[in-house]
This record gives structure tokens, sequence and C-alpha cells, in this order.
């Protein structure tokens, strides 16, 4: 393998039902500044079918080019039509390095091509830099969290990652970006498909997924009531984005809060940018579901609450007074 | 029916602790276990052994002391275990670990291949479609619900974020399998009594007979280039105030942290 | 000499701890609560093949060995003492003898069916006035043709009307005192075989315990358990079995109080430090952990002695006296270590003090138990 021939920054686009995922658009993000520091491209890889109107807000969000691939057997995505169409596209234009969101269609595709390709494949990327030598450093977590690793794939081409969603960054949308769109026809080995889709049912899911949330507000005992936690949703709302009230134990057996919002060993274990602690003691359990969140608040009347061992921000006081003036503040931002 | 189970001895994961002075794992005291999507896959293949009386073998990579997975293995139910175990094989990636048990299921019957999604160690739930796409089989990964028609055609019930499918696919293939998919037996009283009489087979190197360079940290494309932990926790700053003032502490430390 | 469980009881251990914290702890206070009998519980018990761990493999059982039975009974108790006597009673109480005594036929009857835990099992000795002093029996069965006639009755009994076969003792030949003691197997639903009224007890609520009523109750010829005459042996011989069953239920309260302790000791804060950190919890808790290690080593001896078949009646006693009232010690205390809060139902060492209690009462007070003992000492 001649790795010097090998160049570009490819990112698979994820569409269903002809809508491009947000995590196609974090990706052409961060191959937006892969490729500018190799000084390359970025190339976004389009299947589907009736599907070449999305390439210019592929070029918007940082592609160069559009590789679109339109085809009736690319409408729904299924393993092998899509493994043979994303391989010939890079047996024959040879990245550097392709990008894949970790979302189950991308965890579906991206160990199958990497097997295909015989080229290695690093899951769940939290961070994606060049290196001094030009390569690709892809930074992992692993044990649940507990270790970060960083991967190379030195000998072998492309580099490939896959990203989970929300966790990189999409750029601006700029609509006067220009880049190039071509069409290319995949030659289908149709005795290789071997699954036959018979349905695909959306689910209203119970959506509120706390292991999700940027921003917790989380609340227990010293919260008290229903409309104690009526004061927590204020507070959330106020700040938006991705910000959801979670729950201690506590308040989840005393029938306040549903089990899908609990914090902790029985519940979830959750690790946000920020967890706000609320009239939360901190049991050993409830603990150990949050104290990897990146930065932690704690407010509570009892200065000698577990809780305050773990948060970067102890706040010794009523709960009751200070969430409502805290929403104030946000409202007025 | 054959069907082949792949299981990993993990660390429990939810047990490791970083050490708050020198931020390193303290991984002693920690339980092995059998990976949770494994231990899944497993029940999906023991329901079938019940209902289609289906013989089920279970295969594992590691060290030695994974024995003691297939011993629960077969307290639960498998018919057969193979232990793959042997220093060349260490240091593999998933692509090397693929080879190495794609080479391993060539020399076995099967209808089936089961695989858990992923591992809770690496939670890269790359194996499984690996070692279809060595195996050059018909692969669903997510998979919540598998039905039988009891001549060749499974039907599959696949999740996927805000939607499910249903798949069908015929005999041989692999499946990925959740571990929420099935709620796993217990291992039974008898099965625990009987599993120390069972052999286990184990598979070196040799026995695999798999070109070295497919293996093992040779086979890998990807390296570790550093491993690390997210550093010690500084003591937090506690203040006791009153309200106004405490909101006020909170919001300028928010834009201190960039978090608003 | 090793004291090291060996791998097979390792996975068991690992197993039934598995199956206690997932499937028994989250009923443990609500069948308190309620006084129910968790038959749930033992639904699932049977379809894992705890309902028949020491019985062989021709009679549908498990064919594991008494080690593993007392780390079953341990491991439930210490999440819920009440689903610890269930199989106790089951298994050393009415498997058991019947193994031990019945002829094949009866075992091909009844052991399969108990084993899976399709049937339960219970044992009736007790009576009003026939307690520590079993040899009172008043129930008597008297021999008509093919057939035995019982009347009398027995209380206390555990999983009473839950069993379906129960192994009664009753005065076959009143004359000859002890030795005029017969057993029976008497099936639920023997017309004249009728329960009385269930006890409000302090402890071990959710286990069903009530009265047993024969009255003109026609049991089958061949449902004599060993020889007639030989049913106070076979009484002896069973409890001796089944101090082994209470005593690691006594040691599995033990150590889930112990459990509780540690962790609220941890969490506990007073005057700015963890109680854990005081030196007072420190002792005490040094004191008690050494006494339930040491019970535990008692119990698994006696098991050890049981399963290699070396006389261990003494043993069962030692053990079954010495974990019973560490089990009172260890909950006690667990309750003082809590607090107010130890007092309250919202946790689980008041409920685990109340069950402790029973052990050293049932199956052989701790006065009995010292009886046996001095008695294998000077005799």
């Amino acid at each position: 393998m001649n790795i010097s021939e090998y160049k570009d920054v490819y990112v698979f686009v994820e569409q269903r039902e002809g809508k491009v995922q947000n995590v196609a658009f974090e990706l052409l993000g961060k191959a937006r500044d892969l490729a500018d520091s190799l000084n390359e491209k970025v190339v976004a890889i389009l299947l589907g079918y009736n599907i070449e109107n999305r390439a210019n807000e592929l070029i918007a969000y940082g592609a160069d080019a559009v590789i679109c691939a339109d085809d009736k057997e690319l409408e729904y995505y299924n393993t092998e039509p899509y493994t043979q169409a994303v391989c010939q596209i890079i047996k024959e234009r040879k990245p550097g390095i392709v990008l894949i969101g970790a979302t189950t269609t991308g965890r579906d595709l991206g160990p199958r091509l990497s097997a295909r390709l015989a080229t290695g494949l690093t899951a769940d990327c939290t961070k994606l830099e060049i290196s001094e030598t030009r390569e690709l450093l892809m930074t992992r977590p692993a044990f649940g969290g507990n270790l970060m690793a960083t991967i190379l794939c030195s000998a072998h081409r492309p580099q490939m990652s896959t990203v989970r969603p929300g966790v990189m960054r999409a750029h601006e949308k700029d609509e006067s970006r220009k880049g190039e769109t071509e069409k290319i026809s995949i030659s289908f080995d149709k005795s290789k498909f071997r699954v036959r889709i018979v349905k695909t049912v959306k689910e209203k899911k119970d959506m509120i997924d706390i292991t999700e949330a940027k921003i917790l507000i989380s609340g227990g005992r010293g919260v008290g009531n229903e409309k104690g936690f009526d004061e927590l949703r204020a507070l959330a709302a106020a700040i938006g984005g991705k910000t959801e009230v979670s729950s201690s134990r506590a308040m989840v057996d005393a029938g306040v809060m549903e089990h899908a919002r609990q914090v902790g060993q029985t519940g979830k274990t959750v690790r946000p940018s920020l967890y706000i602690a609320c009239g939360i003691s901190g049991a050993i359990q409830h603990l150990a579901g949050m104290e990897e969140s990146e930065f932690i608040i704690a407010i509570n009347k009892d200065r000698y609450a577990p809780i305050f061992q773990v948060a970067d921000l102890g706040i010794v006081g009523d709960v009751h007074k200070i969430i409502p003036l805290l929403t104030e503040r946000f409202i007025k931002k | 029916m054959n069907i082949i189970v792949c299981v990993k001895q993990v660390p429990n994961t939810t047990e490791i602790k970083i050490n708050p002075t020198t931020g390193t794992l303290i991984r002693d005291g920690v339980a092995s276990i059998m990976n949770p999507d494994d231990k899944g896959g497993l029940e999906e293949a023991l329901k079938l052994k019940d209902r289609y009386n289906a013989h089920v073998t279970v295969i594992t990579m590691g060290l030695p002391q994974a024995e003691d997975i297939l011993r629960e293995a077969f307290a639960m139910g498998a018919d057969r275990a193979i232990l793959i175990t042997d220093r060349k094989l260490g240091g593999a990636d998933t692509l090397a670990t693929s080879n190495t048990l794609a080479a391993a299921l060539r020399q076995l019957e099967f209808d089936l291949i089961i695989t858990g999604r992923q591992a809770i160690d690496g939670d890269t739930a790359q194996v499984g479609p690996q070692i279809a796409e060595h195996l050059d089989l018909p692969q669903v990964t997510y998979l919540e619900n598998l039905e039988y028609d009891g001549k060749k055609t499974f039907t599959i019930k696949k999740s996927m974020e805000d939607s499910y499918q249903i798949l069908e696919v015929d005999a041989p293939c692999v499946v990925t399998v959740l571990a929420s998919a099935n709620k796993a037996r217990y291992m039974s009283v008898r099965g625990i009594v009987e599993a120390y009489d069972k052999e286990i087979e184990i598979w070196g190197f040799e026995r695999i007979g798999i070109d070295e360079e497919k293996v093992g940290l040779k086979g890998s494309p990807t390296k570790v280039h550093k491993a690390f932990t997210r550093g010690v926790k500084a003591a937090g700053e506690m203040f006791e105030t009153d309200a106004e003032e405490s909101v006020g502490i909170i919001m300028s430390k928010l834009k201190e942290k960039y978090i608003i | 000499m090793d004291f090291n469980l060996n791998r097979k009881q390792k996975l068991f251990q690992q197993m039934i701890r598995d199956f206690a914290e997932k499937e028994v702890k989250p009923l443990a206070a609500e069948i308190d609560e309620q006084e129910r009998f968790p038959i749930e519980t033992v639904e699932k018990m049977a379809k894992t093949g705890i309902m028949g761990i020491p019985v062989p493999v021709q009679y549908g059982g498990a064919g594991g060995d008494n080690i593993m039975y007392s780390i079953a009974v341990e491991e439930l108790s210490r999440v819920c003492a009440t689903t610890g006597v269930i199989v106790s009673a089951h298994t050393s109480l009415c498997l058991a003898p019947i193994l031990e005594n019945g002829t094949e036929e009866q075992k091909q009857k009844y052991l399969p069916k108990l084993a899976s835990g399709e049937h339960i099992g219970a044992f009736g000795l007790t009576e009003p006035n026939a307690g520590t002093d079993a040899a009172a029996q008043q129930t008597m069965a008297v021999a008509d043709d093919d057939k035995w006639i019982l009347n009398g009755n027995k209380i206390f009994i555990t999983n009473a009307g839950y069993a379906h076969v129960y192994v009664i003792f009753a005065m076959t030949d009143k004359s000859q005192g002890v030795k005029g003691i017969s057993a029976f197997i008497v099936e639920k639903g023997t017309p004249g075989f009728s329960f009385g009224k269930k006890e409000l007890k302090m402890g071990i609520r959710g286990s069903a315990t009530a009265e047993l009523i024969f009255e003109n109750c026609i049991i089958p010829k061949e449902n004599l358990l060993g020889r007639i005459g030989g049913g106070y042996a076979i009484a002896m011989k069973t409890l001796d079995g089944g101090r082994i069953g209470i005593a690691s239920q006594a040691l599995g309260i033990a150590q889930g109080a112990m459990d509780e302790t540690v962790k609220y000791v941890k969490e506990r804060k007073q005057f700015g430090k963890t109680i854990g950190k005081f030196q007072n919890t420190q002792f005490q808790l040094a004191d008690l952990l050494t006494k339930i290690q040491a019970s535990r080593l008692l119990v698994r001896s006696a098991a050890f002695k049981k399963d290699n078949h070396i006389p261990y009646a003494d043993a069962a006693s030692m053990c079954k006296l010495f974990a019973a009232e560490t089990a009172m010690e260890v909950t006690t205390k667990a309750v003082q270590f809590h607090g107010g809060y130890g007092y309250t139902r919202e946790y689980p060492v008041e409920r685990m003090m109340r069950d402790a209690k029973i052990t050293e009462i049932y199956e052989g007070t701790s006065e009995v138990q010292r009886m046996v003992i001095a008695a294998a000492l000077l005799k």
C-alpha cells in the first residue's frame, strides 16, 4: 500500500428518508478542520434515491466536493448495497481519512467496510486531530469512560473513524460556499443482497434520554415535591438547548419523577457538561451515576452533604430561593 | 440447527474506579464477567435450543482465565465450548480479532452466528460485522427480537434510534444482539454442578491455521498511541451566602467555564 | 485442608448472589410489610433449580452438595430472610427426610416434584404441648387395614398452606414413649387435613406459618416414612440437617445487616466526619465481622461434615447457636449504628433485626443447642 496516494477527508453522509442527519453536518465541520490542517479537501459521500438536491447543503456545511450515488437500491440503508457503494468510492478515490457517524447505521456500515478494505476503524472518537507527521490521532474512551486512548492507523489507509452524534460541532452554514457535485453510478453485485427489509416503523419512543443531555438540572429530597420540580423545569426551559431535568432515586421512589430520569446506580449514568444537583445529599449510589460530569454545581442546605465532595462549585443554601432567582437571570439573558 | 455464540470476558467496568491521587485505573478486585450483550446473545441461542433443539457452541478468544465464562455458558445450557488462546494472538485490535475468530469459525458448522452488539470494555461494536464480512455472510446488527421459521429464514427486529426495522435473512448469517433483547436466564444449579465435568476445547494459533500477519499485534492496523485517564479532580470551591449572591457566583462560574 | 470454596461452589455463589440481588431483594420490604408469601419468587427459584440443590439428579435434583445449599440459604437470607427460610424448610425438613428415609417408591413419587420446585415441602413436629419437648407428641396415627388415620394438631408450621407435601410426626404407640413416634408423608388436599390460623409474626413475615389440623385424616399405609416407631429418630436427624439451613439463614441476615451498616457508616456524617471514622464504630464493626466470619466457618464445616458423611449433630448445633446469636447481635447493633433511621422502615436493618430473632428459636432454641452440644461433650 502506497500511503502517499491516499488523500482528502471523506465524510459518509447519513440520510433517512432523504433528510440529512445532523451528525453528517457535525462530521463535515470536523472534516473541514482536519482538511485545513492537512491542506486537503473535504469530500462528502451522499448515497440515496432522489437525493442529489441535498448536495448544496453539504457544501454549505464545509464540503469542497460531493460524490453522489443516486440509486433506488440506496433509498433505505441496507448493509450490503451501502458497503458496495462506499467501497467502490474508496477504492477508486483513495481518501486518506473517512469519517462516519456512530449511529446504528454507521456502526453497521463502518466495521463491514473496514473488514472489506482491510484497514483500521476506531469507534466512537471524541477527539480527532492531525499529528505532526500528518497522521490522524483518534482519541476515544474505553473501560466505560474510565480511560482515554489515542489510536493511530499508521500503515493502512484510509484511516477510518466513527463519531457519535453531538460530539463534534457543525460549522455555521455558509450558503456562499462553492463546491463540485459529481454523480456516479455504482456497479452492484446484487447476488450479495441477502437481507430483505420487510418494513421500517417509526417509533414514538419516549424520547427523554437524560444521558444525551448537555445540561442536567437534577433534584433530590430537598426539592421536595412536584411543585419543587416545576421550579427545576422552569430553569431547564430558561437555559434551553439540550437541558433536561433529572432526579435522585428518592424522588423516583416517592413517585414524583419517572424512572427514566433517575440518575445513579439503579438509574442512568450521565456525564453532561454541567450537572446542577439541587437538594441532593449525594448517596454513593447517586454519585456513581454523575461524578464524571464535566462540571458539577451542588446546592444544598446541609454543608456536610456528601454531594459537596464531588462538586466543582458548592453552594450552601435553599434551592427554593436560589433556583427561581437563577431562572430569572437566564430569562433576562 | 447449529448456532455459534461469540462471547468475551470483560472487566465489570461499572466497578472500575480511578485512583483520585494518582489518576490511574484501579482494576484490582474488579470482577471479570461475561460481556452483557454477549450474554443476551447466548440467551437468544438458548431460546432456539429450547424451541428447535439447536446445538449451541460458545467460542471466545482471550486469556486462559476466560474459561470462567465458558463454564458459565455451560451452566446456562451451552453444549460445546471453545477457548482460543495463544500469546501470538495478543494485542489484537478488532480487525485482527475478527480475522482470528473467522478463521476458527470456518472450521465449524453453523446456521447462525451470534455476537453481542458490543463489549463494555471497548464499546466498538465492530467484531460482529467484521466476522460477517470475512465469512462473506449477511449481517443484522442491533437485534432486539428474532423469529425463526424452523427451516431457514430468520425474521429479525432491528432496533434503531427512532424506529425499528423488520428484516428477513436466510441462514447462514451473523446477528449482533443487544443485552436488552433478552433477560438472560440464570445458570441452573444442575448446570453449575455439571459445568466442570465438561470439556473446554483449547485452540491455539496452530489449531486456527491462519497467516501470522493477520493476527495479534501484527495483524492490527490500529495501535494505541497513548492511554491516559481524565486526570484528577481538583477540590471544588464552596460558598455559603445569601441567595442573590449565590446566583451571582453561579453565573460568573458558568461564564468562566464557557458553559453558557 | 482447604477452607476455600471450590470453583463450582464459587460459580454457584456468583449465580445465587446475582439471583438474590435481582429477584429477591426488590421484594423483601414489600412481602414483610404485606405479610405475603412470595410465590412468584418460589417459581423463579424452581426454574433455576434452587428448590432441589442437594438432591441427586436421579430424583430430579441438581446433584449439588450441602455447602452449595448452605450458600444458597445464606445469600437469599442476606437480602430476605423470608425467602431463606422457605428454601430451608422445604429442603432440609421435607426433601431431606424423604431422601434419607423414604422407600424407592416414595422417593420416585415425591422427590422429583419437590426437587423441581413444582411442589413445596413442609414439616410438622411442633404441637401446642410439644415444642422443645418434642417427645410429648399428642397427634395420633392409628393403623386400620391398608391405611392410617391421623388425629391431632401441629402448630407454627413453615410453608403451611403453600406446601403440597408434609412430613408429619404422630404417636403410633403411646406406651412406647419416643419409640412410639412414627413419621408420615401427608399430601395437601387429603380429606381430613386442613389448615388453622395463620400466625402473625414479629419477623420473617412473608413466610407462611400456620396450624395443621388432622381430623380423621386417612392416608394410605405406604405413606409411613421409615419404620414404625422410627419417627423420633427421623425428626432429630432431620433437625440436625435443618440447623445447618437455619444457621445459614442467620449468617445471611448478619452479613446483610453488616453490608447495610458498612454502606451507612461510610456515608453518614456527624460532627463533620463520617461515623465510620470514629474508632468506636471501627472496633465494634471489627468484632462483629469477626463473629460473622466465625459463624461462616462453623456453618461450612458442618455442611462439609454432612457432605462427607461425618457425624455432624454437634457441629450443626454449634453453628446454629453461634450464627443465630451473632445475627441477633449484629442486627441489633446495625440498628444502633443507623440511629433513628435504623428504627424506621426506610432502612432494612429494622426488618433484619426482627427476622434475626427467630433463628434463636426455631428448629431448636439456643438452649436446646446448648443441651445437644453439652450432651455430646459429657457423654
